[in-house]
């Protein structure tokens, strides 16, 4: 018995197969979708604003398309141990993946108003946020492609960083809107923005989770440190 | 329970041994405590070592592909091998402080507390009353009244009553497969086992038979210890608390089922129950 044995049954292993790469998949085009975001923020790039707005219909529609297949999976095969752990992380995943569209598809939004301001304001921090979080998505989605639960415990491990700039970031812009009203408007897309970028970085940190239990069959149960200290920027409540 | 059962056998099959309401297996006293258990057909040595707890009034399923030995470990747990010569068990299968493959043992008495269901059903061919009563008779002296509440008993127990209430007196071989099982559960719980054994109990019959099976499997838990061995695994995942993976001989792997099923431990468990092995 070699420790990575196919399915006896070949149609079986090949729905496996299928749902991987579906997964992955879906992953790419997610992945293109933030990186198109991030550029038409930085780069005031409407035809990469139009493009990750557009791709997020068919992010939902693939996302759409895995659920039937999973829930086809189900009850055809009756997964069990491994097999099941793996079409019931990508139901999860999948989710988590279209919820990082819908972010990214916002931020692509807000980039369009944002035109019209002068963007001064906060624009280093936000590209290094940007890139991080594209490099957790990246290395998010190659780890459900391997199966590695090491890459996956590292981007799970990463995200307290990309927390940290939000942080700054969140009382920047605060700084910013307290100097000059006239900012407020600018400021606040850009926060709304940030903390979308802020929710791509959880949502890939919810798949680590998946990706994690899926292959190893332990559930990533200690609490992950929670970077997000926003709710308590402007006024720390008593006791905190 | 008894109408409930045999009117509405489906559906509450259906719904019935979820994960969540079965009991915790830590805490629960071990009936058959199986040590180091080795059992030979001539030289041949079919099981090698086992150690296995049968927890008392919970389902131990035990699984694997054919010749690995779970069956062999079910023929020892009632002495069936003494029936053929040249084979011999050694090691412990204690119950109630007393070793079961111990050729001292009274083999009726044995018989009498763990009773044993085959594969096909094998109904006496005499009838439906006859077939529970006559193995009461073996072990206690009963009044007409007496066993006519008996049979009531074991019927109503195996979820047979209702159908056979009427035709108690005409051959047992007139029922149905699945009825048939049912009437083989009725004479095994006849004589008040403290464990019944499962071999297979329902690769004969069809599906729905099979979950009227698996339900009262689930209702006799209550009162019986139970070990059931099957090629089924879904039925194992339904059915048992306990799960033990058996492989050329030796015990792989024993846990819950919901832990077999979903995080074996071992690759060889993981390949076999995924449908991966060779």
């Amino acid at each position: 018995m070699p420790e990575s044995a196919e399915h006896i049954v070949k149609s079986y292993e090949q729905d496996l197969k299928r749902l991987r790469h579906m997964i992955t998949e879906m992953g790419g085009m997610v992945e293109n979708q933030v990186a198109m975001a991030c550029t038409a923020i930085l780069q005031r790039d409407r035809a990469a604003a139009a493009q990750a707005i557009e791709t997020d219909a068919k992010v939902d529609a693939r996302e759409h398309e895995i659920e039937q297949y999973v829930i086809r999976l189900l009850a055809l095969r009756q997964p069990v141990a491994g097999d099941l752990r793996q079409i019931v992380s990508a139901l999860k995943s999948t989710g988590d993946l279209e919820r990082i569209g819908d972010y990214a598809a916002n931020v692509a939004k807000r980039s369009l108003v944002l035109e019209q301001y002068s963007l001064r304001y906060a624009a280093t921090g936000l590209a290094h946020m940007a890139s991080l979080v594209q490099e957790s998505l990246k290395r998010i989605i190659d780890a459900v492609g391997a199966d590695d639960p090491d890459k996956a415990m590292q981007v799970w491990r990463s995200d307290e960083a990309i927390d940290e700039i939000y942080n700054a970031l969140f009382r920047e812009l605060v700084t910013y809107m307290m100097e000059d009203p006239r900012n407020i408007t600018p400021c606040t897309h850009l926060l709304f923005i940030a903390k979308n970028l802020e929710r791509i970085g959880d949502h890939a940190t919810n798949i680590a989770e998946t990706v994690y239990y899926a292959v190893t069959g332990i559930p990533l149960t200690d609490a992950r440190p929670k970077g997000d200290l926003s709710p308590y920027a402007v006024v720390k409540p008593a006791g905190e | 329970m008894n109408e409930s059962v045999a009117a509405s056998g489906t559906s509450r099959a259906i719904k019935s041994p979820t994960l969540e309401t079965r009991p915790e297996t830590a805490a629960t006293p071990t009936k058959v405590a199986i040590r180091n258990l080795d059992f030979f057909y001539g030289d041949n040595r079919a099981l090698k070592a086992i150690n296995l707890d049968l927890p008392e009034r919970q389902v131990t399923g035990m699984i694997g592909p054919s010749g690995c030995g779970k069956s062999t470990l079910l023929r020892c747990l009632n002495r069936m091998y003494d029936l053929y010569p040249g084979q011999r068990a050694t090691g412990e299968a204690m119950m109630d402080g007393e070793n079961i493959v111990d050729p001292k043992v009274d083999l009726n008495a044995l018989r009498s507390r763990i009773g044993m269901v085959f594969q096909k059903p094998t109904p006496f061919p005499m009838s439906i009353y006859e077939n529970i009563a006559f193995g009461v008779r073996l072990h206690e002296k009963l009044s007409k009244a007496q066993m006519d509440e008996r049979v009531e008993w074991s019927l109503s127990r195996a979820a047979l009553w209702e159908e056979a209430k009427d035709r108690l007196h005409t051959p047992a071989g007139g029922l149905s497969g699945g009825q048939q099982q049912r009437l083989c559960i009725a004479r095994s719980i006849a004589v008040r086992p403290e464990v019944i054994l499962f071999d297979e109990p329902t690769s004969a019959l069809d599906p729905i038979s099979t979950l009227k099976v698996e339900e009262l499997i689930d209702e006799l838990k209550r009162d019986f210890t139970i070990a059931i061995v099957t090629h089924n695994m879904q039925q194992a995942a339904r059915c048992a608390d306990r799960v033990a993976f058996f492989y050329l001989g030796e015990m792989v792997e024993v846990g819950t089922a919901a832990q077999m099923f979903t995080s074996p431990r071992e690759v060889r468990t993981q390949q076999y129950i995924t449908g991966r092995f060779s």
